[in-house]
Order: structure tokens, then C-alpha cells, then sequence
């Protein structure tokens, strides 16, 4: 389905993740954040730009892989992101919802 | 002559062993299996254990007894895989040479990844169900429990059968409701998902069984440690979880073997080929069951289903043939839900377990994503069939490897 954020148009699944990548942009991402309360900081931005990152080699992502990653450790990833760290932080970055859970 | 070695002779390993034995020719290729262990365990069994349900006799068996004559076991610990010289070295200095190499080693419980799980309190308040050890443990502990606090817990995904942690919490349900004792324990299902299960539909069915139940839910929670001293759990994000009886899944790994081949990532799986199950980094190495990476649930059903791809994709490989991509990920799980009735689901990595008849469409008898006794008797009629036809590679009738569309109620 579509949905209207900012003056841009997205391509969006039912709960709400990005379903065409390329129509992500930062501006996108600042007001995903903001429809999850959360201000982005430079701190947000090194962690969205890792799960990107992963998310074009085609690695699978998970709490524990990003906690071993050097970029954040897990206890700081749930102060940036709260709640749900993981499904807040790829929503944002506009990739599809981790697969670890099948 | 050509060798196949077989790592590991649990469910996956040994349907290879049996269906290899039968296609492959006799003169031309030698087949050994190695394992550790002498038992096998029939691992769906350790969810009826700790109820009194089945005995530990049901659920265990020499392994030889389901390994074909012709194939050579080798009862032996397995120190490492050294790929670039086709070579399985042993613990004893053994050491096999192989022109085929099936990985099916599967995954265990590594409850050290959580700090304080394997404390104090390990096997006097903490339990887990995925080993013989702790499910017996946890029967020893339910017979004389006089209630309380009781956390069903999982630590991260992937885990073995992800509906075994809520089939224990329905089945716990029932089981105090018949100890006339229901009313003094309060049972929550703590789980790192948002919701029952991994997939929508599955999802509210079983989140409509919990409520019906009064099992209360706490989704979202991945957990930081196990406080022994307080008897709670604790979440990155600071929530805790006080409990008289912690019944946890730990973290699921692949075999450390992997680690000390250089062969698996992060948590010891394979990367795996999700469609052929020949492995990423090596031609002449195939993975199967628990063992791989590929985004299929870890269960039997799924080892069963991809067991009859990868004996074709073999066969293709020794001819020189192009290997075909025919898994898709075909699962098919009975679940319990107690009081003597069961779910059914079946789905692959394309489509959902949704409602519907199985085998046959209009038919059944059996009802997907429906509770009904008839689910039940098929679960337990399936540990005959898992130790006299499943393991021993013999076709179950009307249940091929690829998923049928035919009788799902897709929207």
C-alpha cells in the first residue's frame, strides 16, 4: 500500500516497513523516526547507516549480530532505539523487518 | 572407491544415511556416518516428558538400530572438517577422506550466551526442555511443585521447533487444571517476538488460545540476564519478570565443530543454499537439518521434507548434472494445545500456515489452524511414525516434499 510522509510518497507493507528501498531518503528516515518518537542524533545515523549497509551485502540482521558489531552494544541500541530496537531501527533505515524469526 | 561421510546421525543424518544407501551404487561408493553418541533421541518427546506424558524410554533408542546395514558407523567425536583437503579428522587421530560431504550435526541449547542462566539456580528453578537432562529434571520438578510464578521463556531466534515454548505453556495449562492446582499458578509467556509466533495468521490464532487460557503474554522482551539472587529475568531495555519456576529455551547454536572448521556463522550454522542445501563456500559439501543458515524452521519435518531434495541433488552432483533449487521451505508442525487436542500447520518460505484440510483439501482429516482432537491423535501416532518410517526413509503416504496449495485458505 501507499503512504503519504513529508511531501514524498512511499510503497509501504501493513505494518508499516518500506518495501522499495530505493525510495528511501534521509529526509524519509527523520520523519519515520519521528513517528516513533525518536529524534535522530548522529549516534542514530552511524547504526542506520550499518543496518543499510548489511541490508545491500544481504546479511541477515539480528539484536545479537548488531550488539557484536562494534558499532553499538546491545544495552546502548535499546537506550537509542526503546522498546523494540531492531524493528524500530530497520523501520527508520526503510528495510524490510528481519527474517530472524521464523 | 568413492567415499560419503555423514556428520551427525540425529533425525537429518539418519534419513540420508537410509535414503543414500538405497540410490547410491553399492560398488562404486562407500557411506559412513559419525556420531558421537550412541543414543538417539526422539527430541518432539522431550515436550511430554516433564507432563508425565511419555516415559524416558518412549523417546530413546541406540542409534545403530536405524543406521542400514552397509553404512559404516563411526561412533567417534569429530575434531574437524578440514574442507580444502576433502578430510574429516577425528579426535583419535582418524582421520576420513570424502568425495561427498552431508553436514547434519544440528543445533543445541548454549545457555551459557545468557549471563546468570547456567547459575545457582540452574535445574532447581531453571529449567529448559530441549535436552533429555532438563526435561527430566523439569518432570522431577513438576511432580512436587506446589505453584506459584511460572515463566515460559525463549532467549533469541532462531530456536528448534519455535511453537514447542507455547505448546509447554498450553500443555502446563492443562496439566495443573488436572492437578486441581490450576488456580494457584500463573503462567506468562515471555517471548523476544511480537506476538505467539513468527508468522500473522499462526499469530492470532495462538495469541486467541493464550487469552482463552489465561496465559498472560510478554512480547518484545530480549533479555539481558537472570537475576538468581531476586528469581527474575531482565530485558535490555530494564523490564523485569519476577518467577518462582523459569522454564527458558536458551539460545540455539549450530555445533562448535563448525566453529573450529572455519565453516559457520556467528551462531555455528552453515551458510546453506536454501533452495539445492549444497553449502556456500564449498561444491562438494551439502547441509542439511538444524545445521543450516536457510530461513526454514528447525524441526523434523523440515530435515524429512529436504532429505528427499538433497538424495536428488546428490545424485545430479555425482553425474555431473546441475543441482535444482527445489526446497521451499516446507514445514509441517503439529501443535498442542492441551486437553487432549492439537493444531496442525503447514507452510513454506512463501506462504503462511493459514486454515485448510490436510492431506487432502475438502477431506482432512486433519484441520490446519484449527484446534481438534483428531490433530492430537495425529501427533502422538507420529512417534510411530517417526521410528518406523521417517528415519528409515520410507515415503509417508499423500505427504510429499513440496507444499500443496490445494485445500489453504489463502485471501
Amino acid at each position: 500500500m501507499k503512504k503519504e510522509i513529508g511531501t514524498a510518497t512511499i510503497e509501504v507493507n501493513e505494518e508499516g516497513f518500506m518495501t522499495n528501498f530505493w525510495q528511501w531518503s534521509k529526509d524519509i528516515g527523520e520523519e519515520l523516526a519521528k513517528e516513533s518518537s525518536i529524534n535522530l542524533t548522529p549516534r542514530h545515523w552511524q547504526i542506520i547507516d550499518y543496518i543499510q549497509d548489511e541490508y545491500r551485502k544481504e546479511v541477515p540482521l539480528s539484536i545479537r549480530k548488531i550488539g557484536k558489531s562494534g558499532v553499538v552494544d546491545i544495552k546502548q541500541f535499546y537506550e537509542l532505539f526503546p522498546k523494540a530496537p531492531l524493528k524500530t531501527a530497520t523501520k527508520i533505515a526503510g528495510v524490510p523487518k528481519p527474517a530472524s524469526c521464523i | 572407491m568413492k567415499n560419503v561421510v555423514i556428520l551427525g546421525a540425529g533425525t537429518a543424518g539418519t534419513i540420508m544415511a537410509n535414503h543414500l544407501h538405497k540410490k547410491l551404487n553399492k560398488d562404486e561408493w562407500e557411506i559412513s556416518i559419525i556420531d558421537e553418541r550412541e543414543k538417539h533421541y526422539y527430541q518432539p518427546g522431550y515436550l511430554f516428558l516433564p507432563f508425565d506424558i511419555y516415559e524416558p524410554e518412549d523417546i530413546v533408542k541406540p542409534i545403530q538400530k536405524f543406521i542400514p546395514k552397509g553404512v559404516q558407523f563411526i561412533s567417534q567425536r569429530i575434531e574437524r572438517i578440514e574442507a580444502k583437503e576433502n578430510t574429516v579428522r577425528l579426535i583419535n587421530r582418524q582421520f576420513l577422506h570424502y568425495d561427498i560431504l552431508v553436514i547434519a550435526t544440528g543445533a543445541q541449547t548454549a545457555p551459557e550466551e545468557v549471563q546468570g542462566m547456567k547459575g545457582e539456580e540452574w535445574h532447581k528453578s531453571i529449567f529448559d526442555f530441549y535436552t533429555f537432562e532438563g526435561a527430566l529434571a523439569l518432570r522431577n520438578k513438576l511432580r512436587e511443585w506446589q505453584g506459584g510464578k511460572l515463566v515460559v521463556h525463549i532467549t533469541e531466534m532462531p530456536i528448534k521447533c519455535p511453537v514447542a515454548p507455547l505448546e509447554f505453556a498450553f500443555l502446563a495449562d492443562s496439566y495443573f487444571k488436572h492437578k486441581k492446582m490450576r488456580d494457584k499458578v500463573e503462567i506468562t509467556y515471555v517471548t523476544p517476538l511480537s506476538g505467539a509466533f513468527t508468522k500473522p495468521k499462526a499469530t492470532a490464532a495462538l495469541d486467541h488460545l493464550l487469552s482463552e487460557k489465561k496465559i498472560a503474554i510478554e512480547s518484545d522482551f530480549a533479555i539481558a540476564e537472570v537475576d538468581n539472587d531476586n528469581k527474575k529475568i531482565i530485558d535490555y531495555g530494564g523490564k523485569e519478570i519476577p518467577f518462582d519456576l523459569l522454564v527458558t529455551v536458551p539460545t540455539n547454536k549450530g555445533d562448535d565443530l563448525m566453529e573450529r572448521s572455519e565453516l559457520g556463522d556467528d551462531l555455528n550454522y552453515v551458510p546453506t543454499n536454501k533452495g539445492s542445501l549444497q553449502s556456500i563456500a564449498h561444491k562438494n559439501i551439502f547441509v542439511i537439518g538444524d545445521a543450516t543458515n536457510i530461513p526454514a524452521s528447525k524441526a523434523g519435518s523440515v530435515a524429512h521434507f529436504e532429505a528427499e531434495i538433497l538424495t536428488e541433488n546428490i545424485l545430479r552432483f555425482i553425474n555431473g548434472q546441475p543441482l535444482k533449487e527445489d526446497f521451499d521451505g516446507h514445514a509441517n508442525c503439529f501443535v498442542e494445545t492441551g486437553n487432549g487436542k492439537a493444531l496442525l500447520i503447514d507452510f513454506n518460505y512463501t506462504h503462511e500456515p493459514v486454515e485448510g484440510g490436510f492431506p487432502f483439501a475438502n477431506f482432512g482429516p486433519l484441520k490446519l489452524l484449527k484446534e481438534s482432537k483428531a490433530n492430537h491423535l495425529g501427533k502422538l501416532a507420529f512417534r510411530w511414525v517417526y521410528w518406523n518410517m521417517l528415519l528409515k526413509a520410507t515415503p509417508i503416504p499423500f505427504v510429499p516434499a513440496k507444499m500443496k496449495l490445494a485445500g489453504k485458505h489463502f485471501d
